[in-house]
């Protein structure tokens, strides 16, 4: 317990010293724990803010709201039902359409080109994710639209004549609607699903392949029965990633939807979409209307956040078992 | 069936996959190609001197000034707020909370924060400050090129707090220990250590994020709302190029669109450009690494 005197002071110091020191680490550490919450305060806001801007709608009228196809802001009588039509209609055509399509390109990419095509061919697929959505939708409405106009007839005359389905491709070739606007989309969100089956492709271990090759397989057989079981729960994420992308996409839509209040079977009636209402309403909206566009950007918020949550959890599957 | 037809059919379905994957490839560039095409050739076309020195309200003129004015201020604004709250998070991220839970919560909530719609956060903006500042001041300022850059920099936050932290932990762990060995405080090694070592990884995030949210227009729509006027002041309502694009291309007259497009190529162009930059930073900080 005896301290000399000559050492007292120097470790005086050094406790004042690292006192300071831990005293400036504590505050460094406050500052940055508070930015990481600010992302926490982001999403809860984004719930919050959407849910109080739309509560005379939500609360009011919660039920008429959500089952009510009628959209009339002359008589202030809102109802979620055609947006909501419209937004799930436009984000399935574009994932039965660009799921093959970005499983070609995985495949494509992760088999088939030789290695020195792959890396420009990918970086052009993801160029695609890099192209703003209003450049999407100027597109669309001006050079799309037009060739959709011209190819529906041969739709309806083609697939509008089978049984069951045909009823989906009948109708005016306006060029607008449903069927182009989840085209478009699904020119959107190819990049993102494309990129993550390649990456999970890649994660999948040679000796397994190499096993299957050895028994004779062919690269489809690799694919289907060793690849694809492998990173199964990865792929569903990367398409759930993609359906949230597409759930949530205004700009590219909103041109070419056509904006009406429809609930129709056939794909090339215009339509509207929740992103889409809110995006051409919302300037000139006042009162029960804008609180009706409010509480549909907080349906949406909500399925959006429940479709990501699915796609992390799926793709987090896939990593922890990388990591064991 | 016979051995040979089993081999045969299975042959033909093998190639039958390989072909789609090739035509499934061609069909993405081709849409690539068709968009960029679309793009600059309209655009070329529309590009004129008067498009930088004539501003939007004088639509006949062809100006797009003050919405090209208007959407680099945004977009530095946007930087200027998000950059420094996505370094500290995802430093937080990394440095401080890598295996607790509150750290992966915020991670996995993240990464759902990175494609949640953008609309949404336009939404949000509106409801939390354009709504109570024209409350508070009676109506005098409500839409602002402020609000504005605050919900472009709620897209840029996720791109920087993620590749922040994914390039704090590409940081050797052995400079952590020599640095701490040396007894320096934590917060001294984060800042001249570990920030400095990721430094060019972190300048290639938050040039993804400005990458990202200048092509953005949903979320400005009711935030900075446009104007047709010059203006330089945060609080005012201000022009986007986007928000420009999107008024032009809603309008009937094809002279309005051809602003539209030329607009159009400026934005995909600086977009475009940007993201080659990060790819190029990012594929020299992968060679120093290994």
């Amino acid at each position: 317990m005896q301290v000399t005197r000559a050492e007292q002071p120097l470790a005086r110091d050094i406790d004042k010293r690292s006192l300071i020191d831990a005293r400036h680490d504590r505050i460094f550490q406050w500052v940055l724990k508070f930015c990481a919450l600010l992302v926490l305060a982001t999403l809860l806001g984004a719930a919050l803010s959407t849910l109080w801007g739309g509560h005379e709608v939500l609360f009011g009228h919660s039920l008429h709201f959500l089952a009510s196809d009628a959209w009339n802001p002359v008589t202030d009588d809102y109802g979620a039902l055609a947006p909501i039509f419209g937004t799930l209609v436009t984000s399935v055509i574009a994932l039965v359409l660009a799921v093959p399509v970005s499983f070609g390109i995985a495949i494509f990419l992760t088999e088939i080109a030789p290695t020195w095509l792959r890396g420009p061919v990918s970086a052009a697929i993801e160029l695609l994710a890099g192209i703003p959505s209003i450049i999407y939708g100027m597109w669309g409405l001006f050079v799309f639209v037009p060739f959709m106009a011209n190819v529906e007839p041969a739709l309806s005359n083609t697939l509008g004549q089978l049984p069951l389905i045909g009823q989906l491709f009948q109708g005016p070739p306006l060029g607008l609607g449903l069927l182009t606007a989840g085209i478009v989309l699904a020119v959107m969100i190819l990049p993102f699903i494309s990129s993550v089956m390649r990456e999970v492709f890649q994660t999948v271990p040679t000796r397994l392949k190499e096993s299957s090759y050895a028994l004779g397989s062919t690269t489809w057989e690799v694919l289907w029965d060793i690849v694809l079981p492998y990173t199964r729960s990865a792929v569903i994420g990367g398409i759930f990633l993609g359906l949230g992308r597409a759930l949530g996409e205004t700009m590219a839509v909103t041109f070419v939807l056509g904006n009406s209040y429809n609930i129709t079977s056939s794909l090339l009636m215009p339509g509207t979409s929740i992103s889409s209402s809110i995006a051409n309403e919302f300037n000139e909206a006042v009162g029960i209307h804008r609180s009706a566009l409010i509480a549909l950007g907080f349906l949406l918020f909500v399925v959006t956040f429940v479709v990501l949550l699915v796609a992390r959890l799926m793709l987090r599957q896939l990593a922890k078992r990388e990591g064991k | 069936m016979s051995a040979a037809g089993i081999y045969l059919r299975r042959r033909i379905t093998n190639a039958g996959a390989l072909i789609f994957g090739s035509l499934a490839t061609a069909l993405g560039l081709l849409f690539l190609v068709w968009i960029l095409w679309v793009t600059i050739s309209n655009g070329i076309s529309s590009i004129h001197p008067n498009l930088f020195t004539k501003i939007t309200a004088y639509a006949d003129q062809g100006g797009l000034s003050n919405a090209i004015v208007g959407s680099l201020i945004m977009d530095l604004m946007a930087l200027l707020i998000c950059a420094p709250i996505g370094v500290m998070a995802g430093t937080y991220l990394a440095e401080y909370a890598n295996s607790s839970r509150l750290g992966s919560s915020i991670r996995f909530l993240n990464d759902i924060l990175l494609s949640a719609p953008s609309i949404v956060m336009g939404l949000f903006v509106y409801v939390i400050i354009v709504l109570p500042m024209s409350n508070m001041t009676h109506g005098n300022v409500s839409f602002s090129g402020f609000a504005g850059s605050v919900a472009l920099a709620l897209i840029g936050l996720p791109v920087i707090v993620r590749t922040t932290d994914e390039m704090l932990q590409l940081v050797p762990g052995t400079l952590r220990e020599a640095a701490l060995s040396l007894g320096v405080p934590q917060w001294k090694l984060t800042v001249q250590v570990l920030i400095r070592a990721a430094s060019s990884g972190i300048l290639t995030g938050i040039l993804l994020a400005l990458a990202r949210l200048a092509g953005e227009t949903a979320p400005l729509l009711f935030t900075a709302f446009g104007n047709n006027f010059m203006t330089l002041h945060p609080l005012d309502k201000m022009a986007s190029l986007p928000v420009a694009i999107y008024q032009y291309t809603n309008d009937p007259s094809p002279a309005m669109h051809s602003i539209a497009w030329a607009g159009a190529l400026l934005i995909t162009l600086f977009v475009l450009a940007l993201s080659l930059l990060t790819r190029l930073l990012f594929s020299r900080k992968k060679v120093s690494y290994e």
